[in-house]
């Protein structure tokens, strides 16, 4: 027999047995990395203002037309395809797989698109405007290490995402995956796209040609 | 329990107009970010905004994109203060060295 505390102990949430946060550990698993990942990033991105601000002449490659309308649109594309996410997630738990695996490959097109965008603003930048890794025309050579490192590490995010994307939405498809491993997709795809969103306005916006 | 049950059980969510709402007003911030950069505000001054546009944008995307509106609070709880600790940690320690390094500089 038990005593009233230890009883009230056993059918608390932390007594074992039972998921005190109500989420299997797939989810809970990619939450963590997300909490790592989200770390990783704020390192880089708080180093790089720190650059940005002490560095008086900081290079300003990006002009609002056509560098900065070309990232906007790829900002949209990469906000569509988390929209498109949503879409999977949600046909995803009305079991409707057929809807599900469409939207998914929506989602794989807008990380597809935006992936492309981005090399082509790469090879533009590399080939036409002789920016390296280690040396630009314009001004601190921190720059080029700064933005290829952090953007290249974010597009190395999109591109395992459509590669977890085109598994998942295949073993989906065949009945081998189930709602919950789509939703786990989906936060991760979400991730990629919010941390894009400090991206974005830091690295580009911060460095504007006027 | 199971992952399905799980599954099943973990979101009424958000529906499909409060998502679409909630993209709009994303892609409205950055529309607004983008408007900023128009005007030749100083480094540390644009920077404070952005950063501050981009917590907005992060919180929206968490709470309703990736759910966690929707999930136990205890998990909000479990993840976010560590996370903003952890970032906290990088501001107090890295500024100072980074700045004190910057007076080492030969000019």
């Amino acid at each position: 027999m038990h005593d009233v505390k230890t009883e009230a102990a056993l059918e608390s949430s932390w007594s074992g047995g039972k998921s005190p946060f109500a989420m299997g550990s797939k989810k809970l698993g990619m939450w963590l990395f997300i909490v790592s990942d989200t770390l990783t990033f704020s390192a880089l991105l708080i180093t790089y203002s720190y650059s940005r601000l002490t560095n008086p002449d900081w290079p300003r490659p990006f002009p609002i037309f056509p560098a900065i309308a070309f990232s906007t649109t790829m900002t949209v594309v990469l906000l569509a395809s988390s929209l498109t996410m949503v879409m999977a997630v949600m046909a995803a738990q009305r079991n409707d797989r057929k809807k599900t695996v469409m939207w998914m490959v929506a989602t794989m097109v807008g990380g597809l698109l935006f992936t492309g965008l981005h090399l082509t603003e790469w090879m533009n930048m590399i080939f036409k405007e002789h920016f390296t890794i280690t040396g630009n025309p314009e001004g601190t050579p921190l720059f080029g290490a700064v933005f290829f490192g952090i953007t290249g590490l974010h597009m190395t995010h999109v591109m395992i995402g459509v590669i977890y994307l085109g598994i998942v939405a295949v073993g989906y498809g065949r009945g081998k995956f189930s709602a919950e491993d789509v939703e786990v997709n989906g936060l991760y795809w979400h991730f990629v796209d919010l941390v894009w969103m400090f991206v974005f306005p830091l690295i580009y916006l911060m460095s504007v040609k006027y | 329990m199971s992952t399905e049950a799980h599954a099943a059980e973990a979101h009424a969510g958000a529906s499909v107009g409060t998502n679409l709402v909630v993209w709009i007003g994303l892609v409205a911030i950055t529309f607004l970010e983008v408007f900023l950069a128009y005007e030749e505000l100083k480094p540390a001054v644009m920077l404070s905004i952005l950063v501050v546009l981009s917590v907005v944008k992060a919180g929206m995307i968490m709470s309703w994109f990736m759910h966690l509106k929707y999930e136990k609070f205890t998990l909000v709880l479990w993840l976010v203060p560590a996370m903003i600790f952890c970032i906290c940690m990088m501001f107090i320690f890295f500024f100072p060295e980074a700045f004190r390094l910057l007076q080492m500089r030969p000019h």
